[in-house]
């Protein structure tokens, strides 16, 4: 199974690749596979909406994909990185530079402000204060909030929260966004700006950005949408029309 | 570095009023160790300043039986011996019955051979040797009181009157001495026993101990049982000890004092280990997700263990300072009331980096199962329940 938009497209600007994956999960005796045998490659600048009913797998693909969880069998390359034979260590490590996370309920650290929040995953590298802190300050500007940087999550609104948190995932510049729901908690206009937004991000600054999504409004958006169901990819559409199957 | 203190900093004040009642029950903890610890070192002070090469020799029954004066000369003629001399209880008191001076009657002359740790100025040295009714005062002594050489002072005596009835002796302060530089040996008076001895109505030619000055203190056990063998069979049996036990023997009257404090502060510092663990595990607890997200954004598993133990022994060290801190405020100003009971009550620099490692220690115990567990924390699981 190979979903790609592009038959055309280049094996090496395929900065997303999964191949033959299995997931499974232990329940009681049991073993539960979730994932079964997939494969998917990613572009670089694309911006892939990744659909499905719930329990389809979505969430456990884009965790692999993220790298915060190992596949029970098969590969996953991110920016050339097989990122499926590293350790929790290394993995941790390729995470902060790699990958920006972007949840359905923010996640942010309600006892640091705005700014401080944007600035967590820089405590990572070696870099001084002040430098941190212009970073920081800069992906608050593009997200529109450098006027709420003193701010503590509490006193923001739920779509500036997911902004701010968007800034976070930003700020150390990672080749891949992974969004999980990122509109699911916001209200319709709310979740337009959010979308809006993601898309710049993808079109201006060139983040490839993988998203899961139950809105079928909020896949419109996206450069290609990817369905999934139990554990498999059925089908995958480009903004340009291209559909295949798996 | 500073971003994580100052996230450690803003996890430790999420909750402020937990994080102030765990701050004050480790602040207690440790005033009450200090406090402890100062008082045991008060009892065990005498032990710590004692001579490894004196003896002390007194009545077989008990030290407030007096024992014969001429027992001093045959003392010092057992071999072994190098100097013996005698010192007397004599319950004096100034002004205030309530606070005893240790006052003791003795042969001042052989004094600073015995007591080579007492510094005296040679003139006022002479004075003193010269005037019966002078006085060798120690200078915490003399502080307190705030006495001078020149001084003439009433001193009472809650044992021995005078021929006349009276309880009150006069006494010119003509010499002060220092000591081995704590207040334990400081807070002691000596006179002239020959004044003592003429002046009193009753008791006459005898002594309250012997203190011995032996040449090798490695032969003390031999020594000691030479002179307690000389007075075997007479009517005034002794027995004799090195100084350092009989002063041990003289603090374990009140009780072993060093075995109560240890026992108390063991049950104060078990609460507070369950006390402080459990509030760090429910802190933990509480903060699952953020934990998780911290290391999906690439913190390690050893970051966020860290993170964690460095939340727990911020508030053990800091909590453990301030209270030991309050706990040295608390002995000094007590200690300047009691130095008549107890001399020695003061917090040593041991005793504080003690209390520093006793913290330490403290936020590592409580702080590790939950570091370990947050450590150990799976990001799906978290994430999932969170």
């Amino acid at each position: 199974m190979n979903t790609r938009p592009q038959d055309s497209a280049n094996a090496s600007e395929n900065i997303i690749r999964v191949e033959g994956v299995t997931k499974s999960f232990k329940k009681g005796r049991e073993s539960v596979e979730v994932l079964h045998q997939l494969d998917l490659e990613i572009q670089k600048g694309e911006f892939c909406a990744l659909m499905g009913p719930s329990g389809s797998g979505k969430t456990t693909l884009l965790n692999l994909i993220g790298g915060l969880d190992h596949p029970s069998a098969g590969q996953i390359s991110v920016s050339g990185a097989r990122i499926d034979q590293m350790n929790s260590r290394k993995l941790a490590r390729w995470r902060s530079s790699h990958v920006g996370f972007i949840f359905q309920f923010y996640n942010l650290m309600p006892v640091l402000t705005a700014q401080r929040n944007v600035e967590l995953p820089l405590l990572l590298k070696k870099m001084s204060g002040r430098e941190r802190s212009k970073r920081a300050s800069t992906a608050l500007e593009i997200v529109g909030l450098q006027d709420r940087a003193k701010h503590l999550p509490r006193e923001l609104s739920g779509g500036q929260e997911q902004r701010v948190a968007i800034a976070r995932a930003i700020v150390s510049d990672p080749d891949v966004l992974l969004a999980d729901e990122p509109t699911g908690d916001l209200d319709r206009e709310t979740a337009g700006e959010i979308l809006d937004l993601l898309s710049t991000l993808n079109q201006r600054h060139g983040k490839t950005i993988l998203m899961v999504t139950h809105d079928p409004v909020a896949a419109e958006r996206a450069t290609r949408v990817v369905h999934m169901d139990k554990g498999r990819l059925i089908e995958s559409a480009s903004s340009a029309g291209t559909t295949g199957t798996s | 570095m500073m971003g994580m203190f100052h996230l450690i900093r803003k996890n430790l004040t999420r909750k402020k009023l937990r994080t102030l009642f765990t701050l004050l029950s480790i602040i207690i903890a440790f005033v009450l160790f200090s406090l402890l610890g100062g008082l045991s070192r008060a009892f065990s002070l005498g032990v710590e300043v004692a001579g490894a090469d004196r003896l002390i020799t007194m009545h077989r029954v008990s030290f407030i039986q007096p024992v014969p004066l001429s027992y001093v000369a045959r003392v010092n003629a057992i071999e072994g011996v190098e100097t013996a001399m005698h010192q007397t209880w004599f319950g004096g008191y100034f002004q205030d019955p309530r606070q005893q001076i240790g006052l003791f009657p003795t042969d001042l002359e052989t004094l600073r051979e015995v007591y080579p740790e007492y510094k005296v100025p040679d003139q006022q040295w002479q004075n003193l040797l010269r005037n019966q009714t002078g006085i060798l005062v120690g200078q915490t002594m003399a502080d307190n009181y705030g006495w001078s050489v020149g001084d003439r002072i009433p001193m009472f005596s809650s044992i021995f009157p005078q021929q006349d009835g009276s309880y009150s002796w006069d006494m010119d302060i003509e010499a002060i001495f220092t000591g081995s530089g704590n207040n334990a040996d400081e807070m002691q008076v000596f006179m002239h026993y020959d004044y003592f001895n003429e002046a009193r109505a009753f008791g006459r030619d005898t002594v309250g101990w012997i203190v011995t000055k032996i040449s090798d203190p490695e032969q003390a056990d031999q020594v000691a049982a030479a002179i307690d063998l000389r007075f075997a069979n007479s009517p005034t049996e002794t027995k004799s000890s090195t100084e350092a036990g009989w002063t041990a023997g003289f603090a374990a009257q009140v009780g072993n004092i060093g075995l109560m404090v240890q026992m108390v502060l063991a049950c104060v510092f078990f609460t507070l280990l369950l006390i402080t663990g459990n509030t760090m595990a429910q802190a933990v607890r509480e903060r699952t997700s953020e934990l998780a997200v911290l290391k999906t954004i690439g913190f390690s598993d050893r970051r966020v263990l860290f993170m964690v133990l460095g939340e727990s022994m911020t508030v053990a060290i800091v909590g453990g300072v301030i209270g030991l801190a309050l706990g040295y405020v608390f002995i000094q100003g007590a200690a300047a009331s009691l130095s008549q009971f107890l001399p020695g009550l003061a917090m040593s620099p041991s005793a504080g980096l003690t209390g520093v490692l006793v913290a330490i220690g403290l936020g590592f115990i409580t702080g590790i199962l939950p570091a370990w567990q947050a450590g150990r924390l799976k990001v799906i699981d978290a994430l999932s329940r969170g």
